[in-house]
């Protein structure tokens, strides 16, 4: 599979946008637009006058790109060239979940034949990581961050694939950088499905979370290991497959990972709050039957 | 105004102003549409909704969004993927797409929308005036003010043209006075097909979002750069005021009609006071002139038509023998007192050897009525700074004392 996101990207080392866009491309082939919002992904490929998309690429906002991924499939439609060109729109999670959520509800309530990719580094690390509605519960976050009264973002991660799955969409994934395979396979799935699609990629940021630059891949793993992060697809609103995890880790080994999470150890109530993110996680074993 | 009613007549039907528009946007092919219903623009999306159910717009998508901001998101990029791509909104919509305006203009895409000019809230106010057209002047929009649905009409004809000018690439508002414009039934000719296709070139844009040759738009540009897309859309603007004027004469040649290209005049050749306004309060001016010539007032109006780009050197060549020149504004800049069109010939003067006195007035905020009596009451005005020179600059009139 060709890579059709050059090398020359001014992405942090270690970057998962630059791994999950990657992925995106070499699923969807080179009969692809993408629509990007604003965020890392925007800045570090498009520095005028350089490009690091080998595929026709817009960015118009922040919280747009699902509209204009509409107004592009239509401009296809309406004049005979739609042929098999798939539409992607790239955002990240606050572009998905939080901002662009009317622009994103309003293109898959339409029905428009595209694929959203939905960049999951829980929170706005293009400006600094600052909370987002992706954001996990007890994360430290420059909005959120943890202080004397405070451990952190007090909140659980919205719940987009749901909201996605209540506007009716055939086809839902979770996915994650740690797992490329399972991304491309995903993706791939997607976008070859009629209508509206939505892959949601779990991806570590490691300038935002706090870990050594080696180590995105690992730190991805872990959260699908430790059952945070489960995979899983839907077809029409049904689970249809699920990716089993026989031995679950248990949560400290993913959050001792991560800077955003250290207060959990340092501070005196921090077990409670890790118990409380071990419950997520085994909510998660019952509800997707992971084991 | 050139145009031969005469010849016009036969071809004549009696219509709402919205749904002229609604046949004007047929006639131009678009390939999408756009839009949120919004009062009073909404019975042009209505009218075009029922074109597009009657199977009479081919080669169109209609796409109905959720809101005024996806609309024009919608376009972005369905203008960059080579539709030609159309939106009419009012007011609050306006209002909402304001960050999108920005950057339909600066991405250069040719979208055209019209603008049923509407007061903006607080108070919640449905009625007509041109506080929220004026207030997105500095968005990298052309806009264009129509006095009559006639001219609104032929002007989303002139609009796709002057807009898809490869010298210009500039979007373009048309503005109609909501209700004023919009909601009146009067007789209009409405644009024939086949001149419309004569007019109006496919839209064939040299760049265009496709996978046989892929680009990159709408990039990150750094203090290294930024600057000189800015200087770009100035020149397209400066660029505009001729394609503007050709698109007006070009009109007239096919279609016989003539509203105007960046200006109109009535009456100014002689005139002592000038009268500046923009849209359908100019019909009632010419009226107030008619009955004041009659008693040998030189008094004499100038249409603006194009207010971006701000034809400077045209308001000039109008203004400059006059005694004085009064601007008439539909909209406030609160904190200046002062309407835009009034600031801005104003400011125009200075650093010129044109010395001529300006003065304000702004009238019919919030659909108030303009009778032909505030007119006069104006003109008075006008005198007496011909006399006694300027004693107040820029005013609100027709204040309800009582209410304050």
């Amino acid at each position: 599979m060709k890579s059709l996101l050059a090398p020359g990207h001014r992405g942090c080392a270690g970057c998962c946008d630059a791994m999950a866009a990657k992925f995106t491309l070499m699923a969807a082939g080179e009969d692809c637009i993408v629509v990007s919002p604003t965020g890392c992904l925007e800045v570090m490929t498009t520095p005028y006058p350089e490009s690091s998309w080998e595929i026709p690429w817009i960015h118009s906002l922040f919280e747009n790109n699902a509209a204009v991924a509409s107004g592009i499939e239509a401009a296809l439609k309406a004049k005979g060239e739609m042929g098999n060109t798939k539409i992607i729109a790239m955002g990240g999670d606050g572009a998905t979940l939080d901002i662009g959520m009317r622009s994103v509800s309003g293109a898959f309530e339409r029905g428009h034949d595209f694929t959203f990719v939905c960049i999951d580094n829980e929170a706005y690390m293009n400006t600094g990581v600052q909370r987002s509605g992706a954001t996990p519960f007890a994360a430290s976050t420059t909005t959120s961050p943890s202080g004397t009264v405070s451990f952190g973002n007090i909140r659980p991660k919205k719940n987009m694939p749901a909201i996605i799955a209540a506007h009716g969409s055939p086809y839902i994934a979770t996915t994650s950088i740690g797992y490329p395979k399972d991304m491309i396979r995903k993706v791939k799935t997607a976008v070859d499905v009629e209508g509206p699609t939505y892959v949601h990629a779990h991806s570590p940021c490691t300038t935002g979370w706090g870990f050594d630059t080696s180590k995105t891949v690992e730190v991805a793993k872990m959260a699908v290991e430790t059952c945070l992060w489960p995979l899983y697809e839907m077809e029409d609103g049904e689970i249809t497959k699920v990716k089993k995890i026989k031995n679950p880790k248990p949560v400290e080994d993913y959050l001792k990972m991560q800077r955003r999470f250290k207060h959990l150890f340092t501070k005196e109530g921090g077990d409670d709050f890790i118990k409380q993110i071990q419950a997520l996680a085994d909510k998660n074993i019952e509800k997707f039957g992971l084991q | 105004m050139k145009r031969d009613f005469e010849k016009d007549k036969k071809d004549m039907v009696v219509v709402e102003g919205s749904y002229a528009v609604a046949s004007a946007v047929k006639s131009c092919r678009p390939n999408v549409i756009s839009a949120y219903p919004i009062t009073p623009q909404t019975h042009i999306v209505e009218d075009l909704s029922q074109f597009m159910a009657d199977g009479e717009i081919p080669n169109c998508e209609y796409i109905m969004v959720e809101s005024e901001f996806s609309a024009l998101s919608a376009l972005v990029g369905s203008s960059a993927a080579g539709a030609r791509s159309y939106s009419a909104t009012t007011s609050q919509g306006l209002e909402l797409m304001h960050e999108v305006l920005f950057n339909v203009s600066g991405m250069r895409l040719p979208v055209v929308m019209t603008v049923a000019n509407r007061a903006v809230s607080a108070p919640i106010n449905i009625w007509n005036d041109q506080q929220d057209s004026i207030s997105q002047r500095d968005t990298g929009w052309i806009q264009l003010y129509a006095e009559d649905t006639q001219e609104v009409s032929d002007m989303t004809a002139q609009a796709f043209k002057i807009a898809e000018d490869p010298d210009v690439l500039l979007p373009v508002m048309t503005c109609m006075d909501g209700f004023i414009l919009s909601h009146v039934y009067e007789p209009v000719v409405l644009l024939d097909d086949d001149l419309v296709a004569e007019y109006l070139p496919p839209f064939e844009p040299e760049f265009k979002l496709d996978p046989k040759n892929p680009k990159t738009f709408g990039a990150f540009a750094d203090p290294n750069s930024y600057t000189e897309f800015r200087f770009l859309q100035q020149q397209a603007m400066n660029k505009a005021l001729k394609t503007i004027e050709d698109a007006a004469d070009e009109f007239y040649d096919l279609f016989g009609r003539y509203y105007g290209g960046l200006i109109d005049t009535y009456e100014t050749d002689d005139a002592d006071i000038v009268l500046m306004a923009m849209g359908s309060i100019v019909g009632t001016i010419k009226d107030v002139i008619d009955t004041l010539r009659a008693k040998g007032v030189k008094v004499g109006l100038l249409k603006v038509r194009s207010f971006r780009p701000f034809p400077v050197e045209a308001i000039h060549n109008v203004i400059k023998d006059a005694k004085v020149v009064v601007a008439l504004d539909k909209n406030i800049s609160i904190g200046l007192n002062e309407g835009a069109l009034f600031t801005e010939t104003k400011a125009s003067l200075y650093n010129t050897k044109i010395d001529v006195p300006v003065i304000g007035f702004m009238i019919g905020h919030g659909g108030r009525d303009i009778p032909v009596e505030t007119i006069e009451n104006i003109i008075d005005e006008a005198k007496k700074v011909i006399d006694s020179g300027i004693s107040v600059e820029s005013q609100f009139t027709d204040l309800k004392e009582e209410l304050l």
